[in-house]
């Protein structure tokens, strides 16, 4: 028989401190799909990602109901379509078509892949492909683009950082009828992972197999109440008891996602554990900060605290799981955490001590909204620099963010549901213009050199 | 297979009886039973074997969530395997 205790922590859990299995995401390879002609391909890749996850829908639920936790996202992540799309980078848009529509079929929420590789070069049909981007997130529902613009083992590709800078202004301006949420569905990547399951910027590396299941689980609830049942310990018995709690969070979607993999007929990927939000209070990675003893998430300390929080997350997790991979860590999004809004709405959360937080934690500038006339070298820049954060770390870093069209500093953009709302945060007013039209390669750092 | 079935709420009368006629109408065997009382606030633990059920795990989830509401309580089913998976190394 089970210690009553062990029960009804994990009941608990459930129910109080929103412990969730945040995406079952399968990962499905285009690779198969290429014919002679986009039309053709398009056609052949809805065909497969509905057959592929024609079930995953129905798997989760069945999942959700007989261990009892709840699944909240069903994804899917596909190979980046830059390469699909290669032979007729000119049609892009109609493999972008063919996604969305395939995501509405099988009735999943996102769907993520409209993704190019170029942290080294960038080919003339992966320019081409970036380019329609703006478009294509404009013009389709569920479907999540990224691009990956740098590495640890090759540097950071400023011709691409420049180009994004106006992708993401373009993007905006298309959908800014919705506050520019096109930008919500774009992730700019430095080290990007290929088995994330975390949308907006999952795709399925050309590195995996057919069909994968990977798992993401979260849990910032589970590990606030741990905290508060210690007030208290000092630092190491917290870093512990972040661990020990981490280990179970992981263990429930070890669980999860190898018995989805073996109802779905997929490989089992991994689980990544991450600390991920939603704008549910009792859901924040902001509010664990402040629980670990800061007045507001943003003062000094929050860097410290969040590198401990991170790391023992990421014990936890190891221990946990014989497959831990994707990002595994503490998402920051301002927009999809509570205390995080709040710590932006009173001043005391700035983007330059969010850049600081991204140096210790995954994944990077997320969800941060800036004023519509920012301009494009400014996002670039902010792109820029958190691509060297990642780089030189060897970890991953990401940008999304959203330059609101026709609202300032102090406004707000709202874009409902697990995305939130967003006050507009103030950036540097002085240009980077010239830097960034410099272009050319930032070489790889000298570690990267260990062949 | 077996299962862990989880009642909490405050207390009142007949609560092990009206969950062990549902399980007893469904084919499900009670293994094992352990109930703590706390003041007013009542949690009771039961090993089920779900294996002869007439309905299947998930299907029996939603008849003890629909349960639940009526005696006014929090009634779960959950595979045992989560609790293993979380609590044992």
């Amino acid at each position: 028989m089970f210690n009553t205790n062990d029960v009804l922590e994990t009941v608990n859990m459930i129910e109080k401190e929103h412990l969730d299995i945040r995406t079952i995401t399968m990962g499905v390879s285009l690779l198969p799909c290429i014919r002679e002609t986009a039309e053709k391909t398009a056609k052949n890749i809805y065909d497969t990602v509905c057959k592929k996850a024609e079930n995953i829908v129905k798997v989760a639920k069945e999942l959700s109901l007989e261990y009892g936790i709840p699944i909240v996202n069903k994804r899917v992540s596909v190979t980046p379509a830059s390469l699909v799309c290669a032979p007729f980078a000119d049609k892009s848009a109609l493999i972008g078509k063919a996604l969305d529509d395939a995501a509405k079929t099988v009735g999943i929420d996102f769907i993520g892949g409209y993704s190019a590789l170029v942290h080294k070069g960038m080919a003339d049909y992966e320019k081409q492909f970036i380019l329609s981007i703006p478009e294509v997130l404009a013009s389709t529902e569920r479907l999540c683009s990224s691009v990956n613009i740098g590495s640890s083992k090759s540097g950071i590709n400023m011709d691409a950082v420049k180009l994004m800078g106006e992708i993401i202004k373009k993007t905006a301006a298309n959908t800014a009828k919705s506050g520019g949420f096109g930008c919500a569905k774009l992730v700019v990547f430095c080290n990007a992972v290929e088995d994330n399951p975390f949308m907006a910027g999952a795709f399925h590396g050309v590195g995996e197999s057919g069909t994968v299941i990977n798992v993401g689980v979260s849990g910032p609830g589970v590990v606030q109440h741990a905290i508060e049942s210690i007030p208290q310990s000092d630092l190491s018995d917290l870093a512990e008891m972040i661990k020990r709690t981490a280990f179970k969070i992981t263990r429930a979607g070890q669980i999860i996602a190898k018995e989805a993999a073996k109802r779905l007929n997929a490989e089992f990927g991994i689980v990544d554990l991450s600390l991920a939000p939603t704008p549910a209070r009792g859901d924040s990675v902001a509010a664990i900060l402040e629980e670990m003893g800061l007045e507001s998430v943003g003062t000094h300390g929050t860097t410290a605290c969040l590198a401990m929080l991170n790391d023992a997350v990421k014990k936890g997790g190891v221990m946990a799981s014989s497959r831990v991979g994707g990002l595994s860590g503490a998402f920051i999004p301002v927009s999809e955490d509570i205390g995080m809004i709040e710590a932006a709405e009173r001043g005391t959360l700035k983007i330059d001590k969010l850049e600081a937080m991204t140096a210790v934690c995954s994944v990077g500038l997320d969800m941060i909204a800036v004023a519509g006339d920012t301009p494009a070298s400014t996002i670039s820049a902010i792109i820029a620099d958190e691509a060297a954060i990642g780089m030189i770390n060897n970890k991953t870093t990401a940008v999304r963010i959203i330059p609101a069209p026709n609202k300032k500093v102090g406004d707000e953009v709202n874009f409902g549901g697990l995305l939130g709302r967003a006050p507009i945060m103030a950036v540097h007013n002085e240009s980077a213009e010239k830097f960034i039209s410099r272009g050319g390669l930032i070489p790889a750092p000298i570690h990267s050199n260990k062949n | 297979m077996r299962a862990v079935l989880t009642v909490v709420g405050k207390d009142k009368t007949g609560i092990i009886s009206t969950i062990s006629t549902f399980l007893a109408e469904r084919n499900v065997n009670i293994l094992d039973i352990s109930q703590t009382i706390l003041q007013d606030y009542f949690a009771m633990i039961m090993l089920v074997d779900v294996s002869k059920s007439t309905i299947a795990l998930a299907g029996l989830s939603e008849e003890c969530s629909v349960l639940g509401n009526q005696i006014g309580m929090s009634v779960h089913v959950q595979h045992e395997e989560i609790f293993n998976a979380m609590h044992n190394v």
